[in-house]
């Protein structure tokens, strides 16, 4: 008929077509990158796994070795991270839910954690550094610096945003007639939060500490200078501590092969750890989905 | 039944005070509970002003020592004491721009691509990818970055750049250079990687969003896929969307691991992309544990302060933008 229109047509489907285009080449695209960095990782890593990885200490140069000491560190400070920041952020998560839902107070606490959620690590450091290292060691005369406890109190600063956030949201989740009739029987509030909501939630709550847990393992920047580092064996929590991404990052930017052989090691075993955190919890929150 | 309501009557009878008692304990435990709950999340609240506060005390040295001269002056000389913060800012802002330059529309479009192109057996798994590789550690990007990308880069990217881009008058002196490898294209493009993950998820998640009725209707009017995205999804979602690239934006600003990897630690400016620079988060991350005088240390400590104001402010406006869209969602 017309050709004015036709040629509309045909600009519109051609403009769509690039649009597609684009957008599928855009997928490809970011999924390359992020394909080479997995084969990457588990190629390098693979071909330094073994046994000895998780018996031997960290080695000097040209001997070999494993990152025995650097896994228990980065372990013993994940656990304290968790002690300490889990308990905070599931009772302020319990706060914003249950007591502070709609109110200013509870707005301001929220906008708050979100910054503090992607708030940059290092600079977390830099805080358990001036508020923690160093008025200690003034204290104890210089005899205590760059600690495990320090490094431990870095990560707890990391694991309580991602708890209150989770916390919150999963118990706003819950219905209200779940607590209505908790408060009808006579239940005392503390009781019914405790033992009934948050039971009620667990799933969710638990998928935020396991998120946490994720989040704090390849954590390096601030472990730099509040954990530090040490290459021998070492549980005492007053003294620098090995902590397996601050090693790889030291071996990867030494310039020994054995010791990029070791990065590439420990950088498999951090990814494989996180990726299986997040699996876990995505599965933990379906299996609660489907009852 | 009677025998039931019996005995309640004697138990409410011979212990009136008792029930009394209880539910003023109840009362108590609730006050303390409430109490406990609050202190915690006051805690959560006051972290954020320790933080400003603690770096502020801590960078004062170096505010005193240098004044407003410290956000001008280019040279950073650990052995003559003398510190200026514009190398690592310039580094920090120029690596953030390039990342969101390139992850923006990639993220744009794999955004298009999981909510309208894909059949729906496809968005589950590309779409939960992208979420878990969102979760790996900033490390493993930083070392893949150093050991794998940046010898690709100063193999075949950097001459292609030097040649084909270097000659352009005017844009030229910014692709001009060796071919080192690491560089701040390098870190820019080692952070896109990074956020892009991020960004999508965002996107992905706001263009759900959108009602089905609005984009149905445009496509029943004879609209196509792009013009629902351009026309319908993006007017709908622009505050969140400009949200989700300013949180990607705080996420790039704040990177530390990925950019030292690959930024080369250099404390000289230059024109010149294809150099190498440095981040506020390298810098400190570099030198903060070998930091050995206190004006050293202090001056690392002031640019932890300013990277953490600037973050703040980033991350505060994505958060009023992304809450714009909840609020219209509400409605």
């Amino acid at each position: 008929m017309s050709s004015p229109n036709e040629n509309l047509y045909r600009m519109r489907a051609f403009k769509n077509g690039i649009a597609m285009v684009f957008a599928c080449a855009a997928t490809g695209f970011g999924l390359l990158w992020l394909v080479w960095i997995l084969i990457t990782t588990v190629v390098n890593g693979a071909a330094a796994l073994g046994p000895a990885l998780f018996t031997e200490m960290t080695p000097p140069p040209g001997t070999p070795g494993g990152l025995a000491n650097a896994f228990y560190g980065s372990l013993l400070m994940s656990a304290l991270a968790l002690l300490v920041g889990t308990p905070i952020g599931l009772m302020a998560g319990v706060w914003l839910a249950e007591f502070a839902r709609h109110t200013r107070l509870g707005m301001v606490v929220r906008f708050i954690n979100d910054i503090l959620l992607s708030a940059p690590s290092i600079v977390l450091g830099l805080f358990i550094y001036t508020a923690f290292i160093l008025p200690v060691s003034a204290l104890t005369n210089h005899q205590v610096g760059f600690s495990a406890l320090a490094g431990g109190l870095t990560l707890a600063l990391l694991v309580i945003p991602v708890v209150v956030r989770t916390t919150d949201e999963m118990l706003q989740l819950q219905p209200g007639t779940l607590r209505e009739a908790a408060l009808a029987l006579g239940v005392p509030q503390w009781k019914m939060t405790l033992q009934i909501v948050l039971r009620a939630a667990r799933a969710g709550v638990v998928t935020g500490i396991l998120l946490a847990l994720a989040r704090i393992t390849g954590e390096t920047a601030p472990l730099l200078f509040t954990a530090f580092g040490n290459q021998f064996w070492s549980s005492d929590l007053l003294k620098p501590i090995a902590s397996v991404p601050v090693v790889v990052f030291q071996y990867a930017m030494s310039p020994f092969e054995d010791w990029h052989a070791l990065a590439w090691a420990g950088a498999l075993v951090l990814t494989l750890f996180v990726l299986t955190l997040s699996l876990l919890s995505r599965l933990i929150l379906l299996r609660d989905r489907s009852y | 039944m009677t025998d039931n309501s019996q005995a309640l009557t004697t138990v409410m009878a011979t212990a009136p005070h008792a029930g009394e008692a209880r539910s003023a304990r109840d009362h108590r435990h609730d006050l303390w509970f409430r109490r406990t709950v609050c202190g915690a999340a006051m805690v959560v609240l006051g972290l954020l002003a320790c933080i400003a506060g603690s770096t502020l005390w801590g960078g004062a040295e170096a505010f005193r020592t240098f004044g407003l001269d410290f956000f001008t002056r280019t040279d950073w000389d650990a052995v003559a004491g003398r510190f200026g913060a514009v190398v690592p800012i310039y580094g920090t802002l120029v690596t953030s721009f390039l990342a969101l330059l390139i992850a923006v529309p990639v993220s744009f479009g794999i955004a298009i691509f999981l909510t309208e192109v894909a059949p729906p057996w496809l968005r589950m798994p590309i779409g939960s990818a992208i979420e878990l590789l969102a979760g790996i550690p900033s490390i493993i990007y930083g070392m893949w970055g150093l050991f794998v990308f940046a010898p690709f880069m100063g193999e075949y990217l950097a001459p292609w750049i030097n040649d084909n881009l270097g000659a352009i008058p005017g844009i030229g002196a910014l692709f001009q250079g060796p071919p080192l490898g690491i560089g701040t294209l390098t870190a820019g493009i080692v952070l896109a990687i990074m956020i892009m993950p991020f960004i999508t998820s965002v996107m992905n998640e706001v263009f759900r969003t959108v009602p089905s009725q609005l984009k149905e209707s445009a496509y029943a009017l004879g609209g196509t896929t792009w013009e629902v995205v351009w026309d319908i999804v993006l007017p709908y979602t622009r505050s969140a969307v400009v949200g989700g690239v300013f949180l990607g934006l705080g996420r790039a600003l704040g990177e530390t691991m990925a950019v030292t990897f690959v930024l080369g630690n250099a404390h000289q400016l230059s024109a010149s992309l294809l150099m190498p620079s440095s981040s506020i988060a390298s810098v400190i991350a570099n030198e903060f544990s070998e930091a050995y005088t206190d004006l050293h240390r202090s001056s690392l400590i002031a640019l932890g302060f300013l990277l953490f104001v600037v973050t703040f402010i980033v991350l505060a406006c994505a958060r009023l933008m992304l809450m714009r869209l909840s609020r219209k969602e509400g409605l």
